[in-house]
């Protein structure tokens, strides 16, 4: 390829400049204001950075909010579905990548449906499927149905994991007289060990995000998760800017972990999604 | 069929059963009830509800200011969130498709947004655009695009642009992701055979990149306006789509219907109407694309 001059590359990191900061000032912002002390916060506007700072907002969330019992169920509604989400989504993948079937394109087709249609339509009829049976208010109840609504994306995810991992290695297996499920258990499952990981990953961050679902399923605050208790101490307290923005970075770390994690595999899995954000 | 046949006719369903069982209690069966409720009198505080109604909602959606506003919000919404986060993120991908030093860093700062829940998107943007704790009210008034400044969510006229400009922020790497894939798969010799033709930077691109792009660009414009159609939680986060009703979209009216209001019929009927409009769209898009390829 041809070199390029001096003032195509000046335009070219001038430009990546500009989305780099587009893309971190808000995050940057969030940490600014939850160091800033109160008194501060008001009398010196909007520098870029306070002249004194301090991590009394992140303690008071710590030691006097209910912060880190919501932090605790996301992640036990988080961990528990990306578990069961990367286990059905494990065994639908490799049936789409090793078998053709008669209901292979139905079941697709379905995953693929579920996809395309408004989430927020299920609302309702979900808060009446699951009030009588208990699972309402419920971490369960939230397992449940976030578990269903990452599964699909998750298949087409560990599918095109399967699919790069050769035939012959299992069928190889299977003529020394290993069965299906046992060349699957010590042969493919060891292989696809960074793919299952991944899928854990995006199916960790699908879950810990979603917000109108535990909302509407979830009002005690014994069962809220992070999105939910955020949400109602920004309606409640909403003059305490530090704690509400302490209370957000808080709930940034697991997210940040596992992208610095999953970021090599991006690409397959928003191809594998194409529609999940 | 011999056992051992039948056995091996039935192994793929082993597999993938359980998830699709899964899929259809929680996701399948809710739609066709949600569909039902569409016609019933279901208002969940109202033990007496529940009457078959026909086409009441319907007609009362025909007679709601809100719902046609909210209508002309989705297309608003949609259309400049699509329209922004795939032009940005074209321009990021064929910038992220040149090797310089210190790319890697890049890329994982510029995609860290997509990593971001969209209920924290949401409240970082209404700080942002709040006078008390955020910048932008000061900027955008130093500028002179704001007359005063005070916050842009609480204007009826143009507060649909909050929720809009965090969406773009948090959408970009979606398509920058997905294009510099694309990008990449293109082989290199048929640039170099092109420049060695004569054929200019501008000529390139038209010529070679954006053929190249089209399927990829196509299928995820076509998924990214039906999912951004039905995305709901940063208006609800941001603006509860008020002032008035003012930034309300189909998606986020149906869940305050149904989570304020409690009324789970009339949410119902919106829902409904919101997914034929996507049906239609998709369908049309399908005999479209039949038209083309016909063409030739």
């Amino acid at each position: 390829m041809e070199t390029h001059g001096k003032s195509y590359w000046a335009i070219h990191y001038l430009l990546l400049a500009a989305f780099v900061v587009f893309a971190l000032f808000p995050l940057f912002w969030l940490l600014k204001v939850s160091i800033t002390p109160n008194d501060l916060l008001y009398s010196e506007g909007v520098r870029l950075w306070p002249s004194r700072i301090t991590a009394d907002h992140y303690a008071s969330v710590i030691a006097h909010s209910q912060f880190p019992l919501f932090f605790r169920n996301s992640v036990i509604v988080a961990t528990t579905t990306a578990l069961f989400s990367t286990l059905l989504a494990a065994a639908a993948g490799y049936g789409f990548s090793r078998f053709q079937f008669r209901a292979k394109f139905w079941i697709v087709g379905l995953m693929l449906i579920t996809q395309m249609f408004p989430l927020v339509m299920i609302i309702a009829p979900i808060f009446r499927l699951l009030k009588p049976l208990g699972l309402t208010n419920s971490l369960a109840g939230l397992v449940i149905v976030y578990t269903a609504f990452n599964v699909p994306f998750a298949s087409f995810l560990m599918q095109s994991f399967f699919d790069a991992i050769p035939k012959d290695l299992e069928e190889a297996a299977m003529l020394d007289g290993a069965n299906r499920f046992a060349a699957f258990r010590k042969i493919i499952v060891p292989l696809t060990l960074p793919g299952l990981a991944a899928t854990v990953g995006f199916v960790f961050t699908a879950a810990w995000s979603e917000l109108l679902f535990a909302l509407m399923l979830n009002s005690s605050s014994a069962a809220s998760t992070f999105p939910v208790g955020l949400l109602a101490f920004v309606s409640k307290f909403s003059v305490d800017f530090g704690q509400m923005m302490a209370a957000g970075v808080l709930a940034l770390l697991p997210v940040c972990l596992f992208f610095v994690f999953i970021q090599r595999y991006l690409v397959q899995g928003l191809t594998a999604g194409a529609v999940k954000g | 069929m011999t056992w051992r046949g039948a056995a091996r006719a039935a192994e793929p369903y082993f597999y993938t059963l359980p998830a699709v069982m899964l899929i259809c209690a929680v996701m399948l069966m809710p739609l066709l009830i949600g569909l039902t409720y569409a016609f019933h009198d279901v208002r969940l505080l109202d033990p007496m509800s529940g009457d078959f109604v026909g086409l009441e909602h319907f007609r009362e959606l025909n007679a709601d200011p809100a719902f046609w506003n909210a209508l002309r919000n989705t297309v608003t919404w949609t259309a400049a969130s699509v329209t922004l986060q795939f032009g940005l993120g074209l321009v990021l991908a064929l910038l992220l498709n040149r090797l310089f030093p210190g790319r890697a860093l890049v890329q994982l700062l510029v995609f860290l947004p997509w990593a971001i829940p969209s209920f924290l998107s949401g409240l970082n943007w209404a700080w942002l655009f709040n006078p008390v704790v955020g910048p932008l009210p000061y900027w955008l008034h130093a500028i002179g695009a704001m007359a005063d400044a005070d916050n842009l969510l609480s204007h009826p006229r143009h507060a649909l642009w909050g929720p809009i400009i965090a969406n773009v922020w948090w959408g970009i790497p979606f398509f920058a992701i997905t294009l510099l894939a694309a990008l990449q798969s293109i082989p290199a010799d048929i640039y170099e055979a092109a420049a060695i033709d004569g054929a200019g930077p501008w000529i390139r691109f038209r010529r070679i990149t954006l053929p190249f792009l089209a399927p990829t660009m196509a299928i995820t414009i076509l998924l990214r306006t039906v999912w951004i159609a039905n995305f709901a939680d940063l208006i609800v986060i941001m603006t509860k789509g008020g002032p008035a009703d003012s930034t309300q979209i189909l998606a986020s009216y149906i869940f305050t219907q149904a989570f304020q209001r409690l009324d789970f019929g009339y949410a119902s009927a919106v829902a409904t109407v919101l997914l034929a409009l996507l049906l239609a769209y998709a369908m049309a898009l399908m005999v479209l694309r039949a038209a083309l390829m016909r063409r030739n």
